[in-house]
């Protein structure tokens, strides 16, 4: 066989490990986002309350979160937690609350506008009926908000996805980590590993990313028809 | 807090942060040519290049900046293509940037009413004038928000160049914490800068968006939403 450098990817067991360090990086996207979707309701109901300093104070957040870079977050928690309040945070530990922190200001406000565009004729179509506040809320509202919800949660879920590959840079061993150790170990047997390790990291995030976006793209026009 | 350290190297982030500016500037420009050729070339359904587009759109649109860099920055040297810190962030930039602003600029096509492009038609303009005085102005007002996001956004992932050792922001905090071990002063520093950078950008945006309210003519669901 041509000696091309892509056989460095089967060598031993260089594959297998390149996805057990993906697995590390969806499984920090999964927890935040599990974390965020619960947060992030809350906070998109606290949001449309009508007390102006609860709204001043959410408004903080949601610009904090979307004016700095999640990776100067993510540095903030690394190193600053452990300087300040002593713990020694694993990078995975700062990953998941960074992701979580923004997740929550992202789906909080991803609820909030959902539940404003519900028409208030549904509610008061539901009391009409003579259903409760709590049948109004579980029959009527949550499913329509839920449906037009999806699109943008996926959405939100394959940006987390791709985010976790800064983990990396705050030391995390995920996918790019392993996949740097595997070109280092390589180095005199196969100098272009380089170019195949990232290639085939570049491959997998799409992969991965590819059917959710299309799932979020269809719902979408689905919702729209 | 130590102030004296912090006078004594706040210079360095003022360079840094011209490069995080220089970069996103130039990278924001390409992305909006990108993706207004892109969205020009999907709105006029241009049969080959329109599937290249698509193409490009999802793979760079499914990726993480963070690996496109690497493998523009690690991987295709092996090929013997070899660009410095400031192209490769420059290209990966704009790659990525493209994509999301091609998005925008179809929404915005998508927006005006058809019935204005066979206006302009029966009117006697060439597709071209019709689109660059007629649909054009219109589709762009009606994505400024988007384009708006997605330059927050672009700054924003500029922070990652610090790992192909472009020396932005990232890069001279790493370098103080790793060195002096001034955590605190230099993350206090990294925050500051970004929001010297992003708030003013922020509330420019703000105030365009207000401004160009203008567009859906013939089309008012458009615009009866905000």
């Amino acid at each position: 066989m041509q000696d091309s450098g892509i056989q460095v990817l089967f060598q031993g067991t260089n594959f297998l490990r390149l996805l057990e360090g993906l697995l590390i990086s969806l499984r920090i996207a999964v927890v935040s986002m599990g974390l965020s979707m619960v947060l992030g309701i809350l906070l998109g109901m606290v949001m449309t309350s009508n007390n102006k300093v609860i709204r001043f104070l959410c408004r903080i957040y949601l610009e904090i979160v979307r004016i700095m870079p999640q990776l100067v977050l993510l540095f903030l928690v690394y190193f600053g937690a452990a300087k300040h309040i002593g713990m020694n945070l694993s990078g995975e530990m700062a990953a998941v609350i960074v992701f979580t922190f923004w997740g929550t200001a992202e789906m909080g406000d991803l609820v909030r506008s959902a539940l404003i565009s519900i028409p208030a004729h549904q509610y008061e179509s539901g009391f009409g009926l003579g259903m409760t506040k709590l049948q109004v809320s579980c029959y009527i509202i949550i499913p329509q908000t839920v449906r037009r919800l999806l699109p943008s949660l996926i959405n939100l879920l394959t940006r987390m996805i791709k985010t976790t590959s800064l983990v990396v840079l705050i030391g995390v061993v995920e996918v790019v980590k392993v996949g740097k150790q595997i070109i280092d170990a390589s180095r005199y047997t196969t100098p272009t590993a380089a170019l195949w390790v990232y290639g085939a990291i570049f491959i997998l995030y799409f992969l991965i990313c590819y059917p959710f976006s299309r799932i979020s793209a269809v719902l979408e026009k689905k919702l729209k028809d | 807090m130590d102030v004296n350290f912090i006078q004594n190297y706040y210079p360095l982030y003022v360079e840094a942060a011209k490069m995080t500016i220089t970069i996103s500037f130039i990278g924001i420009v390409l992305s909006l040519v990108i993706g207004l050729i892109c969205s020009m070339i999907k709105a006029l359904k241009i049969p080959v290049l329109g599937k290249v587009v698509n193409i490009y759109i999802e793979v760079s649109r499914n990726t993480p900046l963070l690996i496109q860099l690497f493998f523009l920055y690690f991987g295709l040297p092996k090929l013997g293509i070899v660009f410095s810190s400031e192209t490769c962030a420059i290209i990966g930039l704009s790659f990525l940037g493209g994509s999301y602003m091609a998005e925008a600029f179809r929404t915005g096509i998508d927006n005006v009413a058809s019935i204005q492009m066979e206006s302009g038609l029966s009117l006697g303009f060439t597709k071209g004038q019709v689109f660059r005085h007629i649909i054009l102005p219109q589709a762009v007002a009606t994505s400024i928000p988007v384009l708006c996001a997605n330059i927050i956004f672009l700054i924003k992932e500029t922070s990652v160049f610090s790992a192909v050792a472009l020396a932005d922001l990232m890069f001279v905090a790493k370098d103080l914490i790793g060195i002096y071990y001034k955590t605190d002063e230099a993350l206090f520093m990294l925050v500051l800068s970004y929001l010297a950078i992003l708030l003013p950008v922020s509330l420019i945006c703000t105030w365009v968006e207000r401004r160009v309210r203008y567009a859906g003519f013939g089309n008012t669901s458009a615009v009866s939403g905000n």
